[in-house]
């Protein structure tokens, strides 16, 4: 993680606290937002342990002294789950997955990616698109199959992919 | 034993029975004598023994007699006494069964107990002597609270006197320079006295009830305030200004009640000084003339000087109550111009980042 750039707000105190003023508050949890997404993205992960997430660098800066408080940290989880990046594994809110682009996101990425190499009208299996040699490049490699098949399915939702037990044939 | 005589048992006119003992025996000094199981009755004027078989053998001593008690307890086997000491027989007296005795004390044994009952002193002389005593005590418990209550206004007379010569050097000193006083420090010495005191108060008794008296008590109260107010920063809080009113005003103290009525008013009367109440509750009067936008920049300004302020860091720095320190802070951030920090320190507020470095 030593080489993750944090952004200008982590070393500045009132950024662990969620701000009263709203105006304010909107822009914070902005920056919460983002810097949540790229430091998942950062480290590959897709899913999130709220207890652990309590003592983990992202939530707690240790040079300033300040982390957030668990009240905190569900009020960023619920925004960004408002914006469709959080999704809850469990009733207790204990458990998170986080895609730091949503299902429809990566489908676009995925399409794009089928389109620039013809391989519409194609079957690819699962395998070769999250860990197949052509798309070692791509951001999509080495994904996570659960989130492969949401990202597809809202291609198979507007008619841009059929898909099968473990591939998918694009259009 | 010698002072006993004989008698009928009956009690004079206005003597009156105190108590009663069965199966007590009299002892002449040390000595056993033949009255050994009787009743002895203390009365208010005499110790009485009467036999306990032979019902007309009747003794008698009069208490003017006795001189002084002392109580034995009972050991084992022995039962518990009280020694009655004597002064020396009148020269005139009736028969009694014993005619000399060497013995100034006799002793009253009690077979049955209930010495504590008819010992005399504990009985008797403590009742009046606890009365005295009880009331002596409640004497010096009152003394006690009085000084108690006066100590407060004993130091305030001390400060009075020191007001007095205060005064008095302040007229000597005027009466010294009447002739190389300057207009100016008069002018300035009667400010001094004005804003120490109102010269005619609002009263009911001069300005009516109701509405006309909380509408003079307003304008009074803002012409007199307008000029601390501007000279405090523009906003005093209403404790501040109960206080200084009432302080004014000297002997027609202001209620709270009152004092909140006028100055709900101010607003509506167009005066230069307004009632502002704050989101947390905080009360002030506040000039007309402040401007908000001007205080918000202000604190934003010192807070971005300061990268971070505390409400009690604020107060010290611009010389308010931290009270009002922290509502303008409060009203700065509501406007955007600073952010909160709450960390186990305190709250802190720090520039607003936010709105100013993104983008």
């Amino acid at each position: 993680m030593a080489d993750f750039e944090w952004p200008w707000q982590y070393k500045f105190p009132p950024f662990f606290t969620i701000q009263p003023n709203l105006e304010t508050r909107k822009k914070q949890l902005e920056a919460w937002c983002s810097l949540v997404l790229t430091y998942q993205r950062h480290k590959k992960s897709y899913s999130l342990d709220v207890t652990e997430a309590q003592t983990s660098p992202l939530f707690h800066n240790k040079a300033i002294n300040r982390k957030l408080t668990l009240d905190a940290i569900y009020t960023i989880l619920d925004e960004l789950k408002k914006r469709g990046h959080v999704e809850y594994t469990d009733k207790v809110r204990k458990q998170c997955l986080v895609m730091w682009r949503t299902p429809e996101e990566w489908g676009k990425l995925i399409y794009s990616w089928v389109s620039a190499n013809g391989m519409n009208n194609t079957v690819c299996t699962f395998y070769e698109l999250t860990e197949g040699d052509a798309t070692t490049n791509e951001e999509f490699h080495g994904m996570e199959k659960w989130l492969l098949v949401r990202a597809l399915r809202t291609l198979e939702a507007q008619g841009k992919a059929a898909l099968m037990d473990d591939g998918v044939k694009f259009f | 034993m010698d002072r006993f005589e004989w008698c009928d048992g009956n009690l004079y006119t206005g003597e009156q029975l105190v108590e009663q003992q069965t199966g007590v025996a009299l002892y002449d000094g040390q000595e056993k004598t033949a009255f050994e199981i009787g009743i002895l009755t203390l009365t208010t004027h005499r110790l009485m023994w009467r036999d306990h078989r032979n019902r007309s053998c009747v003794l008698c001593v009069p208490l003017s007699l006795v001189v002084y008690l002392e109580e034995q307890p009972s050991g084992f086997a022995k039962s518990a006494k009280i020694v009655v000491h004597l002064s020396p027989a009148p020269s005139q007296k009736a028969a009694g069964p014993v005619s000399s005795s060497n013995q100034s004390f006799v002793r009253l044994s009690f077979r049955e107990a209930g010495e504590k009952e008819a010992s005399i002193p504990p009985r008797h002389r403590p009742g009046i002597v606890g009365i005295e005593r009880s009331l002596d005590q409640r004497n010096k418990q009152m003394n006690k609270n009085i000084s108690h209550a006066f100590e407060d206004l004993s130091k305030l007379m001390e400060k009075a006197k020191e007001m007095v010569t205060l005064s008095k050097t302040i007229a000597t000193k005027i009466k010294e320079k009447q002739g190389d006083i300057t207009e100016d420090e008069t002018v300035k010495f009667k400010a001094y006295l004005l804003s120490m005191g109102i010269p005619n108060p609002v009263t009911r008794e001069t300005h009516g009830t109701g509405d006309k008296y909380y509408t003079e008590l307003a304008r009074q109260l803002a012409s007199m305030l307008a000029k601390p107010i501007e000279e405090s920063g523009g906003m005093m809080t209403l404790t501040d200004v109960y206080c200084r009113v009432n302080r004014a005003r000297g002997m027609e103290l202001l209620s709270p009640e009152d004092l909140m009525h006028a100055c709900e008013l101010m607003e509506m009367l167009g005066l230069p000084v307004k009632l502002r109440v704050f989101d947390s509750g905080v009360m002030v009067l506040q000039s007309q003339s402040q401007n908000e936008d001007e205080i918000v920049n202000n604190t934003t300004a010192l807070v971005t000087e300061q990268t971070s302020l505390t409400a009690e860091e604020l107060s010290q720095l611009v010389g308010l109550s931290v009270v009002l320190a922290r509502e303008r802070l409060l009203l700065t951030e509501k406007l955007g111009g600073v952010c909160r920090d709450e960390s186990i320190e305190g709250l802190r507020f720090y520039p607003n980042l936010f709105h100013s470095s993104e983008v």
